[in-house]
């Protein structure tokens, strides 16, 4: 077998790229279920996301505006979960599921008309020096902005979490809501405030994906994605550090993938494609064997419903 | 005078049914799609077939949609639906909706069925597809010509006997112009996943193919491929011109319109019957996009004469000799692919790297 069209650098290169969509919706995800709420609507959140930043990006000439547009289409979808789980405290997985399928439609709806259109695209970032180096420059270092977006989001989120008091105190309503609210704190407010945070980074996750990677918008583009971005988060049981690695580790995955296939390799491609899910349930079995790791990881009252006078 | 009461009712319904089928209602004609209207590709040309159809029979037709149903079991509660609500033919436009089709198509006897890209027929369903690898035949041809890295990327969707005869078709007319063409393959098991063929177009592409097919409905790998410049593709299912005139150069256009039409009118008239078609370039159902600028004028000029070829039906795109890839031999010189090989076909021919997913 020919390895030698494999090129390093283009590997690393696109490796980056395909782990930003997902990581983007995975940090936001990590910091919801952190809170204590699991909100499985990532994917609908993602593709409204994608579809309103695509229409602002190309109404306005500007994929900056764009990702404000999606960042704002992420919170507005997100308020509704917010809102059904939080205020009329509906059933947080029946919510997020119902989240997804009506992202789903309602982007099909809005984005009918922007199809076969090229949105405006960023520049690439290139820092002077350092982009030229050798090896690193064009395969780390000459990206598009958002790609170290994700990643300064995540080393923020990690910081956020551990070393602030707002971060602490947001784990602790994830931990026990009871004795976060006997101890004073907004229970509500803060979940809130965390599922609006998570649409906001799922909407970014999106936008990323028709403004960049793809670029273009099409019904139903972001074709999963949503659903490996919490498969990350458990992968990483709940820590942002392991989730870069993971959201790499899939993306490098799906990037191997087709590479292997361009290169005639004869593995059965039905493995190849269940790969990342393979690597998901795997892990999945690693850390619930290790009884007390995984019963300090997840966030202990996760998918439950608070409610003051319980 | 009960008796006569239920005889005059029984007289004036049977009237009723007769002349509902020949005047008063318009025909209803239901679609089933693969994937959403405005895909840009597939979808998007049956639905212009539809479009074609009302505006043809203007009133006298009714016609309904369903998009985005995903193949397999679920579609046949979709037809069940429309056939319940009244729609005297359902054409359905997949591959996966095969079996699916067969299925409902028995249960209602008296609605008509058309399959696309099959090969089972009933009673009362046809199946109708495209003769798409005379297409590829000539996409090979500008693919050999055009390639200097000598490597040519194929975006495959799903492996049916459909896209692995474009495979083939392609290779041999590349083959043909350049000795020395390298196909590399990429399956992605899906029609549609814009991100999906966005990379497999990015891996092609850094793996150093220059000339780029796709056989997935999105117009996602030609982005990638005006992204990347210097590397050229066409358009598939729709012309997509928005990407030419280059890195789209030509394109492989379905137009069901005229069979749409014919099909309706048959059952209008009462002369449908069920039937396995398979039309080419010759009867307009493969479109040739027109081959823009980008393509050196004496290609052009190869490509256009091939294309005339095919359609005059002086030549075939499976003409021996031909070995399988295994090198066994399969067509003696001079000797053409008979349909039911093509029809079933599940291997590639000699040359060809890597094996047909199962």
């Amino acid at each position: 077998m020919d390895f030698s069209s494999l090129s390093p650098v283009a590997l690393l290169a696109s490796l980056m790229v395909a782990a930003t969509p997902i990581m983007l919706a995975a940090i936001g995800e990590l910091v919801v279920e952190k809170s204590g709420v699991l909100n499985l609507g990532v994917e609908g959140m993602m593709i409204v996301g994608a579809v309103c930043g695509f229409i602002t990006a190309v109404e306005t000439g500007s994929a900056w505006f764009g990702l404000l547009g999606a960042v704002l289409g992420g919170i507005l979808i997100s308020s509704i979960f917010a809102f059904l789980t939080q205020i009329l405290l509906a059933n947080q997985v029946a919510s997020g599921l119902a989240l997804t399928l009506f992202g789903l439609g309602v982007s099909a709806m809005i984005g009918n008309g922007y199809t076969g259109i090229k949105p405006p695209g960023f520049n690439t970032v290139h820092i002077p020096l350092l982009s030229d180096l050798p090896f690193i420059g064009p395969a780390i270092l000459s990206h598009d902005p958002i790609v170290y977006i994700g990643i300064l989001l995540v080393i923020l989120v990690w910081y956020f979490l551990n070393k602030t008091k707002n971060g602490l105190v947001l784990r602790a309503v994830g931990e026990n809501h009871d004795a976060a609210h006997a101890l004073g704190y907004k229970v509500i407010w803060i979940r809130f405030s965390a599922i609006l945070f998570g649409g906001m980074c799922a909407g970014l996750g999106g936008a990323y994906l028709s403004l960049v990677r793809v670029p273009q918008w099409t019904e139903g583009m972001t074709a999963g994605a949503g659903w490996i971005a919490l498969a990350i988060v458990v992968f990483a049981s709940w820590k942002p550090y392991r989730l870069i690695l993971g959201a790499y580790l899939f993306g490098g995955v799906t990037i191997m993938q087709l590479n292997l296939q361009a290169l005639g390799v004869e593995i059965g491609i039905a493995y190849l494609s269940m790969a990342p899910y393979l690597v998901t349930i795997i892990v999945l079995v690693m850390i619930s064997s290790n009884h007390l790791r995984s019963s300090a990881n997840a966030p202990g009252s996760l998918g439950r419903i608070f409610h003051a006078s319980q | 005078m009960k008796l006569l009461k239920s005889i005059l009712l029984g007289g004036a319904l049977l009237m009723s049914a007769t002349f509902t089928a020949n005047a008063a209602d318009p025909i209803k004609v239901g679609f089933v799609y693969v994937g959403p209207t405005n895909d840009g590709g597939w979808t998007q040309a049956h639905d212009k077939g539809r479009l074609a159809l009302e505006a043809a029979l203007g009133d006298k037709v009714e016609t309904v949609y369903v998009e985005n149903v995903a193949e397999g079991p679920d579609s046949e509660r979709v037809m069940t639906q429309m056939a319940l609500s009244g729609a005297d033919l359902i054409f359905t436009t997949s591959f996966g909706y095969m079996d699916p089709t067969l299925n409902v198509a028995a249960k209602f006897p008296n609605v008509k069925f058309e399959h696309a890209t099959g090969y089972k027929t009933s009673d009362n369903m046809s199946n109708y597809s495209a003769r798409f690898y005379e297409g590829r035949a000539i996409q090979g041809h500008i693919a050999g010509s055009m390639t200097k890295s000598n490597i040519i990327g194929y975006i495959a969707s799903v492996p049916i006997p459909e896209v692995v005869r474009g495979i083939n078709s392609a290779y041999i007319h590349a083959k043909k112009v350049n000795p020395n063409v390298e196909f590399k393959i990429i399956w992605l098991f899906t029609w549609m996943d814009p991100a999906k063929e966005s990379d497999a177009a990015k891996t092609l592409i850094e793996q150093g193919a220059d000339v780029i097919l796709q056989h997935t409905d999105s117009t996602a790998p030609l982005a990638a491929m005006q992204a990347a410049g210097n590397v050229i593709g066409f358009g598939q299912a729709s012309d997509m011109t928005e990407y030419g005139p280059s890195p789209r150069v030509s394109s492989i256009i379905d137009d069901w319109a005229p069979y749409y039409i014919e099909r309706t009118k048959a059952v209008m008239d009462g002369t449908w019957k069920s039937q396995a078609v398979w039309h080419g370039i010759s009867t307009g159902m493969v479109g040739i996009g027109e081959i823009t600028d980008a393509v050196p004028e004496k290609v052009r000029a190869e490509a256009i004469a091939l294309q005339e070829s095919i359609v005059s039906g002086a030549y075939h795109a499976f003409t021996g000799p031909l070995n399988k890839q295994d090198g066994s031999a399969w067509l003696a010189s001079g000797e053409t692919a008979d349909d039911g090989t093509l029809a079933g076909m599940k291997f590639y021919v000699e040359g060809i790297k890597g094996k047909v997913p199962n």
